[in-house]
């Protein structure tokens, strides 16, 4: 079995963004990018099973800027086998549903038993490609992974959903996104990371895969969250006592 | 322009969720019900006295049971072919469900909206959190998922709407359910509670966070939430962390004892009416957007809290 996995460049999670002046979105100018964190962890899913014998290839893809061949190494450097980038211009914004589009072609390309996401990215907080690409191909999905179990022609989720933990089989070939608890994802050895340069990497367009990218959601305006106001320390035990009291939950 | 809103349910009652997207479909024009399930007739007559409610569209069938996506989103997209707005919770069950409903219907979907600024305009959060995107679709037939804590409830009676059975699209045959295992807690539900009391890294294992966090969330009646350190180190089960990726939550008041305040956590809880925060580290970033600070140690300052109230 082959396992594609689609792999986000995004603002690094530590970095608090700043919202530019003029309302027109979040200033990515000289600011750190990294692999998106649940992009890392289907990565190291799909290694996981690639160790455990059940898969042959995992195939990584990015679609982005040009930078985002450097997420794609990251990958590769993890362990995956070769990269495919579909490259858009700088200035493009490329929402899920035109991602998942082009997922789908590469998909009925390669022909992957198991396509594994991360839930969400964390610049868009979307969380939606994996579900949308599953629609699309009409094959089943298992979202918000916190366990999965390959078999023959199956293959067992362990979901994360609200009060607890879900459990379902779905058939291959599958669309699973990764949930924080699935794994925790290996860091790339330097001598993997020298590897990996060597791997190859397809550079495509997404015309290549005679898909409409246009965004059908435009963005107004970004603005910042409004801002609390500053709060007061208070000395004891007993002054928390009575703020609670004003409160009226104490 | 006519809504279908999903109604998330657990074949005896209306969950809150609901009340909440009720509320942000009622801005976009006339409201209708989806109720989806196996043997919730009872939940469609609930569902009906929601005020402001419309038609309740019943689908009750063993394919629904479980809400699997796959046996759902065709359900929802042939009733889409009457409706011009599909709107679920941003749940678990919305999130999974509503994404596979906008790719059938080739529309984008709009997650996790804040508020209804027009008929085709929203705001939604982004960078968790830290920038609010206003967003225009172009697409014929809008998919939204509706932030419950951005929009009041619902009133559940006072409405009077009618009852109409949905044939059933069958099941997809591509999946099936095997089996849950959902905790059992008799406090008020996390993303509904007016009180939340929430621990993170620094209470050092399982026996500890019970032991320091759960007397004082008994005693103010709160729900328990957790930082995602918390849920890490086993202190305590996933569906408690709050935060970019667990729950949203906005309740009046929000303690938060022994977490430092990174942005992924505070993604989850900045919109609470009153942060408090119980931290030995005065320079923790949750100082910085903490209404009410205490710096001291939490295993004395908690029990001692807990004991004078």
């Amino acid at each position: 079995m082959k396992i594609l996995v689609p792999v986000k460049r995004v603002i690094d999670y530590n970095v608090k963004p700043r919202v530019k002046a003029d309302g027109t979105g979040v200033d990515l100018a000289n600011v750190k990018m990294s692999m998106n964190p649940f992009d890392e962890i289907a990565v190291e899913e799909a290694i996981r099973i690639k160790e455990a014998g059940k898969a042959e290839e995992i195939v990584a893809v990015s679609i982005g800027v040009a930078k985002a061949a450097d997420t794609l190494r990251t990958a590769l450097a993890m362990g995956a086998d070769r990269a495919i980038l579909i490259e858009v211009a700088p200035d493009a914004e490329v929402e899920p549903l035109a991602v998942a589009k082009l997922l789908k072609a590469i998909v009925e390309a390669e022909q992957p038993g198991l396509v594994i996401l991360g839930k969400q990215a964390i610049d868009d907080d979307s969380n939606q490609t994996g579900q949308m690409l599953a629609a699309l191909l009409g094959r089943p999905q298992g979202t918000f992974a916190s366990k999965v179990e390959v078999d023959a022609d199956h293959v067992s989720v362990t979901r994360e959903v609200d009060g607890g933990l879900e459990t379902v089989k779905l058939s291959l070939p599958a669309i699973v996104t990764t949930d924080l608890r699935l794994n925790e994802p290996r860091y790339a050895s330097l001598p993997n990371i020298m590897k990996a340069k060597k791997k190859p990497l397809d550079v495509k367009s997404p015309a290549d895969y005679g898909v409409d990218v246009a965004p059908r959601l435009k963005t107004l305006k970004v603005t910042e969250p409004p801002v609390r106001s500053a709060g007061i320390k208070v000395a004891d035990v007993d002054a928390l006592v009575a703020k609670l009291k004003e409160l009226g939950v104490a | 322009m006519k809504t279908l809103v999903w109604v998330e349910h657990d074949n005896a009652s209306v969950k809150d969720a609901t009340l909440h997207t009720v509320t942000a479909a009622a801005k976009l024009g006339e409201v209708h019900l989806l109720v989806a399930g196996s043997g919730c007739a009872a939940v469609a007559e609930a569902a009906a006295k929601i005020e402001g409610v419309g038609k309740v569209h019943l689908a009750d069938d063993a394919a629904y049971a479980h809400a699997l996506a796959e046996n759902l989103a065709p359900l929802i997209v042939e009733l889409m072919g009457h409706h011009d707005a599909f709107l679920a919770p941003a749940t678990t069950i919305g999130k999974n469900v509503a994404p596979r409903v906008a790719a059938l219907l080739d529309v984008m979907q709009i997650s996790d909206i804040l508020s209804v600024e027009g008929d085709k305009t929203f705001t939604r959060p982004i960078y968790a959190g830290n920038a609010i995107a206003t967003v225009e679709s172009s697409d014929a037939k809008l998919v939204i998922t509706v932030r419950g804590t951005a929009f009041a409830k619902a009133a559940e009676t006072g409405g009077s709407g009618t009852v109409e059975a949905v044939a059933a699209t069958g099941d997809a045959g591509l999946s099936s359910f095997v089996g849950s295992e959902i905790a059992a807690s008799e406090r008020p539900e996390l993303t509904s509670a007016k009180v939340i009391v929430s621990g993170g890294r620094a209470l050092k294992d399982e026996e500890t966070f019970a032991s320091t966090i759960l007397p004082l969330a008994d005693k103010l009646g709160a729900a328990v939430g957790a930082s995602r350190a918390a849920v890490d180190a086993g202190y305590v089960p996933n569906d408690y962390q709050v935060g970019q990726t667990g729950k949203i939550v906005a309740p009046d008041v929000y303690i938060a004892v022994g977490i430092s305040g990174a942005i992924q956590h505070l993604a989850g809880m900045k919109d609470s009416k009153t942060i408090i925060a119980i931290n030995k580290d005065e320079d923790a970033p949750i100082f910085q957007v903490a209404d009410i600070g205490l710096v001291a140690d939490l295993f004395t300052a908690v029990p001692e809290l807990t004991g004078k109230l």
